[in-house]
């Protein structure tokens, strides 16, 4: 009896071992090829909302996370920072939804530093509903990019809003809390950025180049 | 031969896993809104059953009835991980769209079924081939159900197809109908059910052809026959 219970259970943890070891591998196998598969997907949706070409910068790697309670999010996520030889040109913040039908929406608004918006995507996954809240994907309908070229300026508060709400933004046909949600947090997003722009592109600069920081 | 022959007939039709055995619903309702998601992860799936019927048949001889289960689950947790990670450094995008049903594919009760209920009793060469027909069944049927959602559901048929095939695959996007809204009902979950409750009736109608026809052909009525079959099948 108890020597096939300590047969069974060294034989379950040789199993435990040997199925460990072959994730183990293959986790470090594929390791650097998907951060370059994560980079190369994070790229195209950075480019995509920020027209390539203005600025000279590495975008990628000129980051700072953020947090702030107009953003909406539960934890800390990375903003990015595009800048024309050296000044500040434009930034790209994450932003979040909370209020949509289905919960959290993620998503990443692209603002040239006047605070114009140039580009608004969705993150997937969300959970809005397939066929009427998913319009808010590029991939399903160009509604998102009815946001590009606004800003607090051209736009007065009252107008961020959906066109049901008294504003000027479309709604989807059949889905009206989803574009509500969405138009609500870039809104909170524009008006963040307003706030906090010297700041955001002062500390990344900060981050990017601990040398040049002058020790007190 | 005659017994690869039937593993091959079980696998795509008699035993099929969506139609027949009725396994591993909730990944094929959830994900078969397309033909790229349905056959990414059909792929996946066949993978996974592949890897895991080698696997439990190979070491079926060491492993005794009361850790079996366990270790069959190792078996198949570790090469379900293996598998996503896979996907997400060659296919990252279609990794993010089926997101959570890739490692669900470890609970997908058909793996776990061919292992135990096949791959543990049988020598490893009719195991490779169950894994990869029974796969290949689940298969099909996903790209069925997919293809039909997809048209009626988005009025497209295979778009996006460069998430598997890479860039060569970027124009097979055909549209069938044009300014098409969608059949809304068909994008969401129910169509799924409908779709596949549609597939198994259809299999159903050909089986029972199929068994008339056999039956014609086994007791031809012969010009003196006198007997008259009332009731029951031949046996």
């Amino acid at each position: 009896m108890l020597k096939s219970i300590s047969k069974n259970a060294a034989l379950l943890g040789l199993f435990a071992i040997v199925t460990t070891g072959l994730v183990a591998f293959t986790s470090t196998a594929t390791k650097e090829k998907i951060v370059e598969a994560q980079h190369q997907a994070l790229e195209k949706a950075l480019l995509e909302i920020l027209p390539d070409g203005q600025h000279n910068n590495d975008l990628l790697n000129d980051y700072m996370e953020v947090h702030h309670p107009l953003l909406a999010h539960k934890n800390p996520q990375e903003a990015f920072f595009a800048r024309k030889d050296g000044q500040p040109y434009a930034a790209i913040l994450p932003s979040n939804a909370p209020e949509g039908y289905g919960g959290d929406i993620s998503l990443i608004v692209g603002l040239r530093y006047d605070g114009t918006i140039t580009g608004v995507r969705v993150i997937p996954p969300h959970s809005e509903t397939p066929g009427l809240g998913d319009k808010i994907e590029i991939a399903k309908s160009n509604w998102i990019l009815g946001f590009n070229g606004k800003s607090l300026e051209n736009t007065s508060d009252k107008s961020w809003k959906v066109k049901k709400d008294g504003g000027e933004f479309d709604q989807l046909t059949g889905a009206t809390i989803t574009p509500r949600a969405v138009v609500k947090a870039i809104h909170n997003t524009l008006k963040y950025f307003d706030h906090n722009k010297e700041q955001l592109f002062r500390d990344s600069y900060a981050l990017q180049h601990p040398k040049k920081q002058k020790q007190p | 031969m005659s017994d690869y022959s039937n593993i091959i007939k079980d696998g795509l039709w008699n035993k099929n896993v969506a139609t027949v055995q009725v396994l591993g619903l909730c990944p094929l309702l959830a994900v078969t809104g397309s033909v790229v998601n349905a056959i990414g992860l059909g792929l996946a799936t066949t993978a996974v059953l592949l890897g895991s019927n080698t696997v439990v048949s190979l070491i079926r001889g060491g492993v005794n009835d009361a850790i079996r289960l366990p270790v069959f689950v190792m078996v198949i947790a570790a090469l379900t991980t293996c598998t996503e990670f896979i996907m997400q450094a060659y296919t990252f995008e279609l990794y993010q769209i089926l997101g959570i049903f890739i490692p669900l594919i470890v609970t997908n009760c058909c793996i776990l079924g061919r292992a135990d209920g096949f791959a543990r009793k049988n020598p490893v060469l009719p195991s490779i081939l169950d894994g990869l027909v029974m796969g290949l069944g689940f298969m099909i049927v996903l790209i069925l159900l997919g293809a039909f959602r997809e048209m009626l559901g988005q009025g497209t048929l295979f778009s996006n197809m460069d998430l598997i095939f890479g860039s060569a695959a970027e124009n097979w996007s055909i549209k069938i109908f044009d300014n098409f809204p969608g059949i809304l009902f068909l994008a969401l979950p129910p169509g799924a059910f409908f779709g596949l409750g549609l597939i198994i009736a259809i299999k159903n109608i050909i089986d029972d052809k199929m068994d008339e026809i056999k039956e014609q052909k086994a007791s031809p009525v012969g010009i003196r026959s006198k007997r008259v079959r009332v009731t029951g099948h031949i046996t």
